[in-house]
């Protein structure tokens, strides 16, 4: 009897353990969050502490480098949803010569190690002459170049997959161009839009690899998490990453109450 | 559905331009930056400034100091992928076909851990594999691990790691396959007294090939180039080549052989991807 259940669920159980396997590190995570350590060279957990939380800028650089990293992940994410938005719409909605090119040249980025975008990056700035610059606007150019095709994919999906019957019911009752627009087509674009700017954000936010190389001597938050490392780590750093966590999935929840308050809202 | 009529005209052009502007300038440009130099003389320095010097030889010079690490590039970033591929499969199989109404909780539950930062996620796995950690006592009493046994600093560590950090991308072209296939066809396998385990080979299995092809590529192409995973859970024994192209660039601003390195390891994974998709004839995903 137990037997044939758990044959039945094997499957369901060994994804389940999968699962709980990725959530492992979050765990210590968060519980290190809590840690007084006993000694800056040990990590382990030694005693229970608000400390962390209440006080998170002890190290003013580790703060100074997640706004740093904010900045560059929100304006990374402005540039990128914009040309991203608009290309996506003209891949979808117009014709134009050099298609095949266009989507392949989009795809690469994706598929590029980092470590030969970065690098790459980090040649035409030295052949340029700008090694002396590196700095805030090298990364954010670099940031809003690997997200520009993630921006581009999530919102062709989203369009692809839309029906334009309600478009060509508005054009029916004579609605202008841009009334369509701005009252049809955006709002039913938006999630699109809205999935691929958050995506954009914790790409930029998390980064390290190409902005390592293309920093010069600005610190973001990656990086300030990879200088510690070798020199002993800040319990605080647990606290941005309990926060990281806390904020999207509260986020991701958030939309999917949305979604379902508006199919019961439609249905 | 209606297929869009796509509108010809300036537009398209205008709306195309300003993201294939960006993309040109700052990622196909670069390449060509990097071939240069990869060929200037590498007598020159940042300082001194570089000449052109078609050197050829940075590129087997590069070949011969590094191959070391190269080839742990790829056997390291090779085995994690298989790893990541039977961990994600069963995970993406479970999500697709037995989860139910709680697919998409699911599926949000495997991006979750990872919006937490890389760097983060990889220090806290020190932390689990560390010498009097929970792990390696028990592998010690299992006498798995010597008595001074340890994992951290070890090839052991460093794919275990890999094979975390790259799960997602593993799972999530694998899950949209495996949710694409029409359950009809299994069924029809089983109604024909096919052995569950045969109807999986011979139905599922190949039914969800584009999806093991892009997962792996996924999963293989970062994991080759990735050197935070070495740094933080290996030692230098382990070192990848994302680490000496690295501290080329950074460190000995050498950028002549970091150029050469980097271009010898893109064409190795481009070659390799190319042989791969054509041997498991899935070549239109490309």
């Amino acid at each position: 009897m137990t037997g044939r259940w758990l044959r039945e669920r094997l499957v369901l159980v060994l994804g389940i353990l999968v699962l709980l396997y990725t959530f492992v590190p979050i765990a210590v995570v968060v519980l290190m969050s809590f840690n007084a350590p006993a000694s800056r060279n040990v990590y382990r957990f030694d005693a229970f502490t608000l400390d962390n939380w209440l006080n998170p800028c002890t190290d003013p650089s580790m703060c100074d480098a997640v706004r740093r990293s904010v900045e560059i992940g929100l304006l990374a994410t402005v540039v990128a949803t914009i040309l991203g938005t608009l290309a996506a719409f003209a891949l979808v909605r117009h014709d134009f010569v050099g298609r095949s090119a266009t989507n392949l040249l989009i795809f690469l980025p994706m598929a590029a190690p980092e470590i030969v975008m970065g690098s790459s990056l980090l040649a035409l700035f030295v052949a340029a002459g700008f090694s002396g610059q590196l700095g805030f606007w090298t990364i954010l150019i670099a940031h809003i170049m690997f997200c520009l095709s993630f921006v581009v994919v999530t919102v062709r999906a989203r369009l692809a997959g839309m029906d334009d019957t309600l478009e060509q019911a508005a054009m029916d009752l004579y609605a202008t161009p841009a009334q369509t627009f701005w009252r049809v087509t955006f709002p039913l674009v938006f999630p699109g839009i809205l999935g691929a700017a958050l995506l954009s954000f914790s790409l930029s936010f998390d980064d390290f690899i190409i902005t390592n190389l293309n920093a010069g001597t600005t610190t973001t938050f990656p990086m300030y998490v990879w200088g510690v490392a070798q020199r002993g780590v800040p319990m605080q750093v647990n606290v941005i990453g309990t926060l990281m966590f806390a904020i999207s999935i509260a986020i991701v929840l958030g939309s999917e109450l949305n979604n379902r308050r508006r199919s019961k809202a439609l249905a | 559905m209606s297929e869009t009529v796509r509108k010809r005209g300036r537009l398209g052009y205008l709306l195309l331009f300003p993201a294939l502007a960006w993309l040109g300038l700052f990622f196909v440009v670069p390449l060509y930056s990097l071939v240069a130099t990869s060929l200037f003389d590498p007598a020159g320095s940042d300082f001194r400034g570089y000449t052109m010097s078609w050197a050829w030889g940075n590129y087997s010079d590069a070949l011969h100091e590094y191959w070391q690490p190269l080839l742990r590039s790829i056997v390291y970033g090779g085995i994690a992928t298989a790893l990541c591929l039977v961990l994600g499969y069963v995970l993406a199989y479970a999500i697709a076909f037995k989860a139910g109404r709680w697919k998409n909780v699911m599926l949000v539950l495997v991006i979750a851990p990872f919006f937490t930062s890389f760097l983060i996620r990889t220090l806290s796995w020190k932390l689990i594999l560390a010498d009097d950690g929970v792990i390696v006592n028990s592998l010690q009493f299992l006498h798995v691990l010597g008595s001074d046994g340890r994992l951290l600093a070890t090839p052991v560590a460093v794919i275990a790691g890999l094979t975390y950090n790259f799960l997602p991308f593993m799972v999530l072209p694998l899950y949209a396959s495996l949710d694409k296939i029409d359950h009809r066809l299994i069924e029809a396998s089983g109604d024909l007294y096919a052995h569950p385990a045969i109807g999986f080979f011979k139905v599922t299995w190949p039914l969800s090939l584009p999806g093991v092809v892009s997962g792996t590529l996924l999963t293989f192409i970062p994991a080759a180039g990735d050197f935070i995973n070495v740094q933080l859970l290996g030692s230098p024994n382990q070192r990848m080549v994302g680490s000496v192209i690295q501290s080329l660039f950074t460190d000995a601003n050498n950028y002549p052989a970091a150029a050469s390195l980097s271009m010898i390891l893109m064409v190795l994974i481009v070659a390799m991807v190319v042989v791969y998709v054509r041997r498991a004839g899935t070549e239109d995903l490309l």
